[in-house]
């Protein structure tokens, strides 16, 4: 398949149980070569054989980008999800082989800053933990402010508190501890860039507090991967070829391209990165748009959708594949 | 007529838009000559953002028909200087005292929009985050490429470097890093051969 990125074939050698509802994987290649190198923010897609079903999710690496001998990605649980977390949480032995994607990376440090202030919520700490060994490596300036629930499901919060006690700092949401956002941002020295990663409520607080704080848009950055909901079944129709395919309830469109053998383009599965890009050509009825790509004249003028987190209501779709 | 609608040119060449108040912490402005109606017009927009302005003016030739003007505006801070090169020390240290939120306004000629520019990218601001209008002179700071010498305030092509002598013609390609225009020599292939100077955009 040339959609994507390069597979890489690996063999799990490590699954940790961090809390209650996150675990944590290593990989290594099952051919013992090296894994390729990567950059902090940098995430990989799973690739989850479960049944009949082909699941693709995207996580963030964590590891050490300067570590070629295996890549580590920790799993949030989601009971109400689609089933991939639960898939990772159930299925997954040490021993298993997988195969996961080269590493791309849509949450990059911008290495012109001169100091990352970075927000992290619950699981959205994993893009920020391979950031922190990347800058601690090279020298690079950085303050972290973690919020997490209680002491017991903050992932990796007594580690990194632990090992950098003046940059971290972490906020209990149990003890009612509330980062104080307004105060902190108008603090920074100029030059500093602002990233974000965690639920989509603090992704827009923090983007939208920051805005009224005159912060460019340029120096914050934010990586909010969006799951597909499931939604109501409906048909598309490829325009080359006139074939009919069914997207079920609880696939998204681009899985339902897959599972007929189409071979659409893809990186992150969630909404973000825009290659999935796909031209419309007729349709009778309305989009459900998710994604962070498209703009909203984009998502009004009925041209384009993002299969990857993106539905759609209505008599007939055409799409240009 | 102080505002001049610059021809489409190639990607290097930088265009110059309206300043518009923006919320922030502090507002920097730095103008020179007729940039100062930018500012005027700005204030008249937003009431109450010259509270919290610190303004650098260079009046160069206008002598005192804007300075008079810029006061009566009470700027938080006013400083009223020769030359670039006198107020540069000013602008660094008012960049390294500044926090994130800091509003950047430049207006006036391109040479002093394209200098203080490459001090505040220094200092971290994202270029596309400064905001610069276009007031007075076409005038340009150009570099030539053969000797590395700047000439200020050039307005005819082609020109003469004010450092080696050779005969420059003025390009669209621009040095962010230089804060100048390129100038390339115009009669390289036959020394003599250089046509008629001409003033720029006439």
């Amino acid at each position: 398949m040339s959609a994507g990125t390069r597979k890489i074939d690996v063999t799990v050698t490590d699954v940790v149980e961090v809390n209650e509802l996150v675990k944590r994987f290593r990989f290594e290649r099952s051919d013992g070569g090296e894994m390729p190198t990567f950059s902090g923010g940098a995430h990989t897609v799973v690739e989850m054989r479960d049944g009949d079903v082909t699941r693709l999710n995207p996580y963030s690496l964590m590891s050490d980008p300067r570590d070629r001998r295996a890549f580590t990605i920790s799993v949030r649980r989601d009971e109400a999800g689609r089933g991939g977390s639960l898939y990772m949480h159930r299925q997954v032995r040490i021993g298993d082989r997988m195969v996961l994607s080269y590493p791309v990376n849509l949450f990059a440090l911008d290495l012109r800053a001169k100091k990352h202030l970075m927000i992290a919520g619950g699981i959205g700490i994993t893009p920020f933990l391979a950031q922190i060994k990347q800058l601690s490596a090279t020298g690079g300036r950085f303050e972290l402010h973690y919020s997490v629930r209680t002491a017991a499901l903050g992932s990796y919060a007594g580690e990194l508190a632990g090992r950098f006690p003046a940059n971290v700092h972490v906020y209990h949401d149990d003890q009612s501890q509330v980062i104080d956002l307004a105060r902190l941002l108008d603090g920074q020295p100029l030059g500093t860039h602002l990233y974000v990663c965690g639920p989509k409520g603090m992704i827009d607080w923090v983007i939208r507090t920051a805005t009224d704080h005159g912060w460019p848009a340029e120096a914050v950055h934010y990586e909010e991967f969006l799951a597909p909901q499931s939604g109501k079944p409906f048909e598309v129709t490829l325009a080359s070829t006139g074939r009919v395919i069914t997207v079920g309830e609880h696939q998204s469109m681009l899985e339902a391209l897959e599972a007929a053998g189409v071979d659409a383009p893809y990186l992150c599965r969630g909404g973000a990165c825009g290659q999935c890009e796909t031209d419309v050509v007729r349709h009778e009825g309305h989009f459900i748009h998710r994604d962070h790509w498209l703009t909203d004249d984009q998502k009004t003028c009925g041209k384009k959708i993002m299969p990857c987190v993106s539905r759609f209501e209505g008599k007939s779709l055409v799409i240009d594949r | 007529m102080t505002r001049f609608q610059f021809p489409k040119s190639i990607a290097s060449r930088p265009v110059y838009g309206r300043l518009t108040a923006r919320p922030g912490s502090a507002h920097l402005m730095v103008a020179d000559a007729e940039g100062a109606e930018a500012l005027l017009d700005l204030a008249a927009a937003a009431p109450g953002l010259m509270e919290r302005a610190h303004v650098i003016y260079l009046p160069k030739t206008t002598g005192a028909t804007y300075a008079r003007r810029l006061e009566t505006l009470s700027p938080a801070q006013l400083y009223i200087g020769p030359s670039y090169p006198a107020a540069e020390p000013r602008l660094r240290k008012a960049l390294s005292d500044a926090h994130m939120g800091l509003q950047v306004y430049l207006a006036g000629t391109e040479g002093l929009m394209g200098q203080a520019m490459r001090e505040a990218i220094e200092a971290g601001i994202p270029a596309g985050a400064i905001q610069t209008e276009h007031r007075g002179s076409v005038a340009r700071r150009m570099q030539c490429v053969h000797c590395k010498g700047i000439t200020e305030d050039v307005t005819t092509d082609p020109f003469v470097c004010a450092h080696c002598g050779l005969n420059l013609f003025v390009r669209d390609h621009y040095s962010r890093r230089m804060a100048a225009f390129q100038g390339v020599c115009i009669d390289a292939e036959d020394p003599g051969d250089v046509p008629p100077s001409k003033e720029l955009y006439s």
